[in-house]
């Protein structure tokens, strides 16, 4: 990737207070992200993947200011938004849209269709008359696959992958530059996933449009990824063009999780050796010190316990990150 | 995709079914719901219209016909005894329930105490949805520090004995009939507003309050759009309830003689008087506390069927 | 050799406001002795409830008619008393979320052990020793100390290992998994997986898994049920599903799926439009509004399942796909 980045992500913090119970119990922090680094560049889809608690949607919410960063700077074609109150955020806001996990939850169910596809334009051009924003509205849903005379159906009428259909609409319907899409296919059924991943593909070919693809599915993630970042404990891993993060994946966590997902053919499952790492994630409350991945690392030694691994380029190409003291 | 189901689809727009004709359509096929409506709205419209049309006034005293049983012709002389033997003056003066110990017609009085009651149901309870919602509301979307003060400020409201409240109001302000609406309001709001904060509290979590703060969408703008549309439900179930229950509170303290003063009367008071003869004129229980007990059940009826209405979680 | 389970012509029906839904319409299958049959489809496929009908676990507007033999034994309209014996000892059912399934005020040892002391009449004391032996089994550390924790004492991994601990414990003859990966992180699942495939070998104990994700059949099962809207469209052998599917809802599975064994694949092959509303099924087949083949007598007739191949059945009036995937009608 070359060229100025759209966003440039660096030092990037998420810690929520949480009582350590008992009525005069300090707060410690939660440690969702914890010194993140990442660009995005424009037309591009970088895909973050990690397990539950990694912190990958977090990071999503925190780049749109919808959570607030701890630190670190949040850099909008060149220009600083972490911090910004919500005035100042308003005018960036038709540039950066989200797409959540759960569609039917993040349709207001009192709501029409196509006052949902509208709302975007309802706060940014609130001049624009109505038949030009029906238009528009009927427009954007043939887009996106959905037939226009449904505009006044209500979510509860549409199915699963419809109502993502609207949720997309609705954030691609000013054109912006960035798409946050956290999750958009896990709660959805398996034939219709297929679909919206397409859908997704196609938009960003037609509208230029750079996306975030968040997911806990590697296979999803380097499907539809130029780039993928490995979320760990709320620390990146390792980064990488998707083809090379498959191929030479160079961290131990990377490794287990390729290895960890189900492959649907019968014959390579049968013969492939699991690389299975033991127990579960560690509390972000109480991360382990130096590496955090060192409790469940294959191949953790004493110094791991020590020193924290920096993200360095490790895999020959200048843009394969990774952050492991020592790497295959 | 859009050529197939679009070849097979009339262009003209589709009309969507939203919640709130969903769950009209389910409470209108609710039987006892809908016979409760009718129910309430003969109690009313006679509460409203009989006082005027009536031959005989609430408190127009009949020295000559005191204690007077219901006429024959209701066939209930076995159990009330007959009129035309107990006072033949009242035969024929339309009596109809008879009449009280004051020698007043009974009817008039169930009416007028309906009256009385019914505006106190509906205007207390009103004033509790006004200020529950906007306190509740308010609290549930601030969040933080100042909800924290505000529901703390509604526990010690909810922990002074409201009974006493009264009695003391009472004491200093004399009996008055806009005193009941401010002391039963100042408790029913409590409720009010704990129901509408935990219903904001619950909407501001959900995702598509988070879609619309993505799309700029301003403070006023989620509250007036995503918020109140979607509290709106559950506070319709619950103002159904508090209005039996402040029709209830109104005639206990009547009961207590704090509440509607001679020759006013409420059902509560109509009740209290009753059981003072229930023995020898039972009537004087039974006409208002039947009206009551009636209207009460309507309510509770049309609450229930609101509630499963309303209720998403059946679909 | 009779069959663990042999199911035939069962239909549940659940009763709703807006009339009866058929979520099951009228399905016939067996399970082996030691086999792991993978169950696929989706949400609304009645997948799910065959097997709540199984264990006689449907909600109580839901009605199950047709012939479920267990070892034999009828199960539909069987006594509560006389089923309880049957499940929970012989048959067992380990579910999605764990923390539901686990009654959190309780230790696990309570849990683990009221089992065998109720069913088998075992000692408080053997009970416990088992329950050890049993979390040992499923790969537990430092079982003895963590029997007498509670259940949000153990992290979702461990709990679904706890679940399984349970269902093994009077030792079945038929285990059924609803989707007890799902819920659970990629490297914790492959961590259940791995041990479901060692419960498999080691025993004569018969599987049942029922999932979405064919990937996670595709380790564990030797056959495979494809189910769609309420019935079976495709059932075969494992390889067969994966590398030569007939009907053409399965094969849009199998293609759907992103791969992380091929890269540079583009685009998946997306089957079109959205599962089928259960009380407006159309007269024909059920998949017709998505198939890419369908022709008249799909739309007039509804395809029965019908053996092609030996071991093989398909519900579908096309003669099948040859090896290029060129349909052959």
């Amino acid at each position: 990737m070359s060229g100025e980045p759209l966003l440039s992500i660096k030092g990037l913090k998420v810690h929520f207070p949480t009582s350590s119970g008992g009525l005069f119990g300090a707060t410690r922090p939660l440690k969702a992200v914890d010194g993140v680094d990442f660009d995005v560049f424009p037309g591009e889809t970088l895909g973050i993947v990690g397990e539950s608690g990694s912190g990958k949607s977090t990071i999503g919410r925190a780049v749109l200011q919808l959570i607030k960063p701890t630190a670190g700077t949040v850099a909008w074609l060149g220009t600083n938004i972490a911090g910004f109150t919500r005035a100042q955020m308003k005018s960036r806001r038709r540039e950066m849209q989200i797409v959540f996990q759960d569609p039917l939850a993040s349709l207001n169910p009192r709501m029409t269709a196509g006052d949902i596809i509208a709302e975007p334009l309802d706060t940014f051009e609130p001049q624009i008359k109505a038949d030009e924003r029906k238009a528009r509205v009927q427009e954007m849903m043939a887009k996106v696959g959905l037939l226009p005379q449904m505009i006044n159906r209500y979510p509860h009428e549409f199915s699963g992958g419809q109502n993502q259909r609207i949720g997309i609409a609705r954030a691609m319907i000013l054109k912006p530059k960035l798409i946050v899409a956290d999750e958009p296919v896990s709660s959805l059924d398996v034939s219709i996933r297929a679909q919206i991943i397409n859908l997704l593909a196609d938009l960003q070919k037609e509208m230029g449009v750079a996306l975030i693809f968040i997911s806990h599915d590697l296979a999803v993630v380097r499907h539809v990824s130029h780039r993928v970042l490995v979320l760990y404990l709320g620390k990146v891993m390792e980064i990488a063009e998707s083809q090379v993060l498959l191929s030479r994946p160079r961290h131990p966590y990377t490794q287990a999780l390729l290895s960890a997902a189900p492959v649907p053919d019968p014959e390579v499952e049968r013969g492939k050796k699991r690389l299975l790492i033991e127990g579960d994630l560690p509390s972000p409350l109480d991360p382990p010190s130096g590496c955090v991945f060192r409790t469940r690392c294959p191949k953790a030694q004493a110094q791991c316990a020590q020193d924290i691994p920096a993200l360095e380029p490790r895999g020959g190409a200048s843009d394969h990150l990774v952050a492991c003291l020592f790497p295959d | 995709m859009a050529s197939i189901t679009g070849a097979a689809a009339p262009p003209r727009e589709i009309q969507g079914r939203s919640l709130w004709q969903d769950a009209r359509r389910r409470l209108f096929a609710n039987k006892a719901a809908v016979t409760s409506m009718v129910i309430l709205a003969i109690v009313a419209f006679l509460s409203v219209v009989m006082p005027f049309v009536w031959p005989h006034q609430f408190d127009q005293v009949y020295i000559d016909r005191i204690s007077c049983p219901p006429p024959d012709y209701l066939g209930m002389t076995a159990i009330f005894g007959s009129q035309a033997d107990a006072c033949p003056s009242a035969v024929g003066q339309g009596h109809i329930f008879g009449t009280d110990a004051n020698g007043r017609d009974l009817f008039i009085r169930v009416m007028h105490g309906g009256r009385v009651s019914l505006s106190i149901g509906v205007t207390a309870t009103f004033v509790a949805l006004l200020i529950g919602v906007l306190y509740g509301a308010t609290a549930g979307f601030l969040g933080g520090r100042i909800d924290n003060y505000m529901m703390r400020f509604v526990d010690v409201l909810y922990a002074l004995p409201y009974i006493f409240f009264v009695i003391i109001l009472v004491v200093v302000f004399g009996r008055n009939y806009i005193l009941m609406f401010i002391a039963i309001g100042a408790v029913e709001w409590l409720t009010m507003a704990r129901i509408v904060r935990g219903q904001t509290l619950s909407i501001r979590r959900r995702e598509f309050i988070e879609a619309a703060e993505a799309a700029g969408v301003s403070n006023w703008g989620i509250i007036r759009r995503h918020i109140l549309p979607n509290v709106v439900g559950p506070v319709i179930v619950y103002v159904t309830l508090t209005v039996p229950a402040v029709i209830l509170a109104e005639s206990f303290l009547s009961f207590l003689g704090l509440g509607v003063q001679e020759p006013a009367t409420s059902w509560g008071v109509l009740i209290s008087d009753g059981k003072d003869q229930m023995e020898s004129y039972p009537w004087m229980l039974i006409f208002p506390a039947a009206f009551m007990v009636v209207t009460l059940f309507c309510f509770n009826f049309i609450g229930d069927g609101l509630r499963d209405a309303l209720d998403p979680k059946d679909r | 050799m009779t069959s663990v389970l042999a199911v035939k012509d069962l239909a549940v029906s659940f009763a709703t406001p807006e009339g009866a839904v058929a979520a099951v319409d009228g399905v016939s299958f067996s399970v082996e002795k030691g086999e792991c049959v993978g169950i696929v489809g989706e949400s609304g496929s009645g997948k799910s409830q065959t097997f709540m009908a199984v264990m006689g676990l449907l909600a109580t507007n839901g009605k199950a008619t047709g012939s479920i033999k267990f070892q034999d034994q009828e199960l539909v309209g069987m006594k509560i008393d006389k089923l309880n014996k049957i499940r929970g000892s012989k048959m067992c059912m380990i579910f999605q979320d764990p923390m539901t399934s686990l009654t959190p005020h309780l230790k696990i040892s309570r849990q683990l052990t009221e089992v065998l002391v109720l069913h088998k009449g075992m000692s408080e004391r053997d009970a416990r020793a088992k329950a050890v032996q049993m979390l040992d089994r499923v790969k537990i550390p430092d079982a003895k100390r963590r029997l007498d924790q509670y259940p949000h004492e153990f992290s979702g991994g461990m709990r679904q290992r706890v679940m399984i601990a349970m269902a093994l414990i009077c030792e079945p003859q038929l285990l059924i998994a609803d989707e007890p990966s799902t819920a659970l992180d990629v490297t914790v699942q492959a961590q259940i997986l791995e041990l479901m495939q060692e419960l498999r070998s080691q025993g004569d104990m018969s599987i049942v898994m029922i999932t979405h994700d064919l990937g996670v059949v595709a380790g564990l099962c030797n056959r495979v049920m494809v189910m769609y809207a309420g019935a079976f469209c495709e059932t075969a052998g494992v390889d067969d599903i994966f590398h030569d599917p007939q009907h053409p809802y399965a094969r849009g599975l199998v293609g759907s799926i992103p791969r992380l064994d091929r890269p540079g694949e583009a685009r998946l092959t997306a089957i079109r439009g959205q599962p089928p509303n259960l009380q407006h099924l159309p007269m024909g087949c059920t998949f017709q509004e998505r198939c890419d083949f369908v022709f008249e007598r799909c739309i007039a007739e509804r395809p029965a399942l019908s053996t092609f191949a030996p071991e093989r059945a398909k519900a579908c009036h096309l003669k099948g796909f040859d090896k290029e995937g060129k349909v052959v009608r």
